[in-house]
């Protein structure tokens, strides 16, 4: 008599511990899914860029530019980032393409003598420096060793931007929970630091802080 | 970063400054310094680089005046606000030996303006307000501090930046002399800042740093600054090491 109350006791215990696990476990997985994957849509606001480019067109055999054609230096050795439409103008100045973007590059810009306002991925807090020249022409870095990839890309992907800092989900890596891994894809300090003592660079606080 | 180690610092020449103020003016259009409200002090406004006054304290016909420009000295032999700065917002760079502070890391305690012998630091009281138009006139090389930190002389940071950035542009790993001026030395109309690498014995900052009229302020506190004086007047020198608490009156921190 008991032992089969006892039995019974540590049967619904068992029950219990079951469910009580499942509901823990679901629960841990709900909140990951909340945490990385849905509130990151909360407080990510996606920007389309202006107009659709593809890196793969420009990149590839039939134009084949490299990237500095377009992505160049001034002479005083700043990066001059995203080019101006005049560049875009020396072979766009009327359309050449069937595509409907080309078409609205040539009316809306090209011929207006407008600037595209072009979403920049990449914008960095304002009290960083960084160099592309001292990276590129002094330590010989390959522009596909920071931007993998980006010259196969067939479209401009929308930009990510938090609306509590403002800042580009780039600078963290194409996710938020970028695991550190080799390379990195992200931007952040560590990221920087991470690569520079690979290469053996000591650096002080103020070569990229200002 | 640089392969070569620099010591980069300047020689003031007073007997020929005539305290005209183009370096503040120069240093706080450079280093987006706001200008004040209308109630700050000498205290309390920001004045990275300042014109001191003294005098010989003789009445008028023998009476004589010196000005003396005074930024940040960058000590090079344990700089007190290094050490006593809980955030590491401040370190001196190897490379350079410029004593650089980082504005963003601070937390605002203002230790080290109570540790800095120069006065030196400013603290900033208030968050930057231009006037309008102004804004657009803004330095895009330097950040603007918030209200609540401490900043100081950088010895113009970024314009050794952007010299580098020249000269990798152009495929030298080092920078050549003269390509790397403060705002300070570049507006004195009466050139009496001379920069450069006091290492660099070849340089005029190292031949004049080691005349025998030049001197360095409170230097028998020996944290070896990095910014000279050079006078030809006996009693201008010996303003260096007074003690302001000892003597009332005029001197060359009071005025």
């Amino acid at each position: 008599m008991k032992a089969t109350e006892v039995g019974k006791k540590s049967t619904t215990k068992n029950a219990d511990d079951v469910r009580g696990k499942t509901i823990f476990f679901f629960g841990i997985v709900g909140m990951l899914l909340f945490g990385w994957i849905i509130f990151p849509l909360f407080i990510y606001e996606q920007v389309d860029q202006p107009i659709q480019f593809s890196h793969r067109t420009h990149s590839g055999d039939n134009v084949a530019l490299k990237c500095a054609d377009c992505h160049s230096f001034d002479k005083d050795g700043r990066f001059v980032g995203i080019p101006a439409v005049s560049k875009c103008a020396g072979c766009h100045s009327h359309t050449i393409g069937a595509s409907g973007e080309e078409k609205r590059l040539v009316e809306d810009y090209v011929i207006k003598n407008r600037e595209i306002p072009w979403v920049v991925y990449s914008s960095q807090p304002e009290n960083v420096y960084f160099s592309h020249a001292t990276h590129v022409k002094l330590g010989k870095v390959d522009c596909i060793s920071c931007h993998f990839g980006h010259q196969y890309t067939d479209r401009l992907r929308p930009a990510m931007f938090s609306r509590i800092s403002g800042y580009s989900l780039d600078v963290f890596g194409s996710t938020l929970f970028d695991v550190p891994s080799t390379p990195s894809t992200g931007m952040r300090m560590d990221d920087c630091a991470g690569c520079h003592s690979k290469h053996g660079f000591k650096e002080t606080c103020i070569d990229c802080h200002k | 970063m640089s392969a070569k180690r620099a010591k980069y610092g300047m020689v003031i020449d007073v007997d020929r400054c005539t305290g005209c103020g183009a370096c503040m003016i120069a240093c706080a259009a450079e280093n987006n310094v706001p200008p004040g409200p209308a109630d700050s002090t000498d205290r309390t406004g920001i004045t990275l680089m300042r014109i001191y006054r003294a005098d010989n304290g003789k009445d008028f016909p023998e009476n004589e005046s010196v000005f003396f420009p005074v930024s940040c000295q960058q000590c090079d032999h344990h700089p007190p606000c290094v050490s006593v700065c809980p955030q590491n917002a401040v370190e001196v760079d190897a490379a350079t030996g410029i004593v650089a502070q980082i504005p963003v890391r601070c937390l605002g305690c203002r230790y080290c303006m109570a540790a800095c012998p120069y006065h030196a630091r400013y603290f900033n009281w208030w968050d930057p307000v231009w006037p309008e138009g102004m804004e657009r006139e803004l330095n895009p090389d330097v950040s603007l501090r918030m209200r609540g930190v401490v900043e100081k002389c950088n010895l113009c940071f970024h314009r050794l930046q952007t010299a580098r950035e020249k000269a990798a542009a152009e495929g030298r790993a080092e920078i050549i002399a003269g390509e790397y001026v403060p705002a300070c030395v570049e507006a004195c109309p009466a050139a009496a800042i001379t920069f450069g690498d006091l290492l660099d014995e070849e340089s005029e900052v190292h031949r004049l740093s080691q005349r025998g009229e030049s001197f360095r302020l409170l230097e028998r506190l020996g944290t070896g600054p990095k910014v000279y004086y050079t006078s030809e007047r006996e009693w201008v020198r010996a303003l260096a090491e007074k003690d302001p608490a000892s003597t009332p009156g005029r001197t060359a921190a009071t005025d």
